[in-house]
């Protein structure tokens, strides 16, 4: 029988009317309880520095206390370093930008025009306040025998890196390995393009990220080696224990991930004095040891000396020798259409 | 008996088919969620507790749940609203209207959040307007409440309109000419039909909206404990080496949807001679 159940009729119609109610009072609520917080930054970086960032703002909001009695309150944002720029190009309101490469930097610049084109010059050091390196993470006594760039090509060598089309750390392995063979084959840009297709023959899956490779390669255990930044490296080790060794190559690439203050957003949301000086905090020996501490490489002088017993000795050259920058990098080689494209597609 | 017997298969291609049927089940249904629940339990209870006690874990929750009941309560509006012009009105662009509806489940939600970025970002369509009067969409709780509206809609609605359409307006009719207004024959004859139906949507709509990674992953920003909702803040976890806590978040999702089938059990148990009258 289907009556007239009108009591519960009446009674699910309340029900509702009560949730939407209260659905519109916590929607109401909420920017208010957002607005009573204390003074924040938003910090958009790129995937492997969640431990480096989560150290630097503990130490930074400490001495931000002292000097200013401001409650400061970093928020951070990670991913992919490219698509963490589309994301603020998009509108995501980043106080500051600490992304992988400069390029992605440029992107916003150009397409967004947050910030001023001349944003590398600001802060010394090109604005990266550290540095990295590409290395090798191979499995426990190194049973493929894997000492230098010239070993990823051997039949048989299985090699994990991320996609060069979505990751940022990608793209520093494959110019890496570009600028290995160019400097083994005296500057014959063929043979180096032969190097790297058989190279990526050997790359048996391409995650979008740096860290979705490098669970690839340490939890899912596929491959015998990662090509990873050192601080990737590092980090696997650290988290993983001892079923990995670090090789570190004869040549490798200098990475400068750079950072920059979003000029439009900072100076909307009054922060720029905090975001300011949030940078450079970054370059002071407190926050350089906490860099070496998180296995970057450090800049200032002084904790360079300190800390080199932590860093493998290596040749290392700038994508501004051997590419002649990131734009030319970019368009070159990862555009559509770009060298890896045609690499890739011949596999 | 005898013809019980006649259409019975072997009792080995019986017992073959029944074993399958489990095996598949235990390795796709139970498989995965045990390993859900190992992992999260993998260094001991106290290191699960430790887990799920993170302000960035409680942040997740707390936007999930925010989310849900903002969204699921528009959509049972929208679906009734939707689902009673449907199959109580004839008009025309009526099959238009049931394609629209549906749409959300043949669109990949990544699209879907991309839509609302389209739209609502800086490049976007209304994005230099709404930085000029300091409103904020998307890479904030509105645009992943409109990403979880877009994508949970068609539930309420594909539940009711088979239910309504099969019920007929005869009932409404007959309140009308008894001198019922539209809204009290809504109130007293449509909606008690249809309350069986309306809970399921509901239900599946909620589970949806706890558990959407796609359209929210491109619109939410990513930024902890700000942004993150629950499926999201797993996989930063998972990322960050933290398995337990990633799998910790993960088996209270399953325990979420657990509970949602545990009321909807509940709920059909309590009215189970209701349900036998309606012919359920």
């Amino acid at each position: 029988m289907t009556g007239f159940h009108e009591d519960e009729a009446r009674r699910l119609l309340l029900a509702a009317l009560f949730a939407v109610m209260l659905a519109l009072g916590l929607a109401v609520l909420m920017p208010g309880a957002q607005a009573a917080e204390s003074r924040t930054l938003l910090n958009v970086s790129y995937d492997p520095t969640r431990e480096l960032y989560q150290a630097l703002n503990e130490s930074f909001v400490r001495q931000w206390k002292a000097k200013s009695g401001e409650d400061l309150k970093i928020n951070q944002s990670h991913g992919g370093s490219g698509k963490q720029a589309r994301s603020v190009i998009d509108g995501l309101e980043a106080d500051v930008v600490t992304l992988a490469l400069a390029y992605d930097i440029d992107a916003i610049a150009d397409k967004a025009k947050l910030l001023d084109a001349g944003w590398q010059k600001r802060l010394s050091y090109n604005s990266a306040p550290y540095t990295s390196t590409i290395v090798f993470l191979v499995r426990k006594g190194n049973p493929k025998q894997i000492k230098d760039w010239g070993d990823l090509v051997k039949p048989g060598v299985s090699v994990i890196t991320p996609n060069p089309k979505t990751s940022g750390g990608a793209r520093w392995n494959y110019l890496a390995a570009w600028g290995y063979a160019l400097d083994r084959n005296n500057g014959d840009a063929g043979k180096a393009q032969e190097f790297v297709t058989a190279l990526f023959k050997n790359v048996p899956v391409l995650d979008s990220g740096a860290r979705g490779s490098t669970v690839t390669f340490a939890q899912r255990g596929l491959g015998d080696v990662l090509l990873a930044w050192e601080n990737e490296a590092h980090l696997a080790l650290k988290e993983f224990g001892s079923g990995f060794e670090i090789v570190t190559p004869s040549l490798s690439i200098l990475a400068e991930p750079p950072v920059a203050v979003v000029d439009k957003v900072v100076d909307k949301r009054g922060t720029r004095a905090v975001a300011q000086a949030y940078l450079e905090f970054l370059y002071t020996p407190e926050a350089q040891e906490i860099i070496a501490r998180n296995f970057y490489r450090p800049r200032d002088p002084e904790v360079v000396k300190k800390t080199a017993g932590a860093f493998a000795p290596v040749k290392l050259f700038t994508i501004d020798d051997v590419f002649g920058g990131w734009k030319k990098a970019q368009t070159e080689h990862f555009s559509d259409g770009g060298v890896f494209d045609r690499i890739t597609a011949k596999k | 008996m005898m013809s019980g017997k006649a259409i019975r298969e072997p009792a080995l291609v019986r017992w073959a088919l029944t074993v399958a049927a489990l095996a598949f089940l235990a390795l796709f249904l139970v498989a995965p969620l045990v390993a859900v629940l190992a992992e999260a339990f993998a260094k001991g209870w106290a290191a699960y507790v430790r887990a799920l006690s993170g302000d960035d874990t409680w942040s997740s929750i707390r936007l999930t749940l925010i989310v849900a009941a903002i969204a699921v309560p528009l959509n049972i509006v929208f679906g009734l609203a939707a689902s009673w012009a449907i199959a109580k009105f004839d008009f025309s662009g009526k099959s238009l209207l049931v394609s629209l509806i549906e749409l959300p489940f043949s669109v990949s939600p990544v699209i879907s959040g991309l839509v609302y970025v389209l739209l609502f970002g800086l490049q976007g369509l209304l994005g230099p307007w709404l930085v000029e009067h300091d409103l904020k969409v998307i890479f904030a709780v509105p645009g992943i409440v409109l990403a979880t509206i877009f994508v949970t809609f068609p539930f309420v609605a594909r539940e009711l309109i088979p239910l309504m359409e099969e019920q007929g307006r005869e009932e409404e009719e007959a309140a009308l000419t008894l001198g019922a207004s539209g809204f009290t024959a809504f109130r007293l004859v449509t909606l008690p039909n249809v309350r069986w139906g309306l809970l399921y949507g509901v239900l599946l709509c909620n589970a949806r909206a706890m558990g959407e990674f796609g359209a929210v992953s491109v619109v939410s920003g990513h930024i902890r404990g700000l942004t993150n909702t629950m499926p999201l803040h797993v996989e930063i976890l998972y990322n960050e080496y933290d398995f337990v806590g990633a799998f910790a978040v993960a088996s209270l999702l399953a325990v979420l949807a657990l509970v949602t089938l545990a009321v909807k059990s509940a709920l059909e148990w309590w009215h189970r001679d209701e349900l036998a009258a309606i012919g359920h």
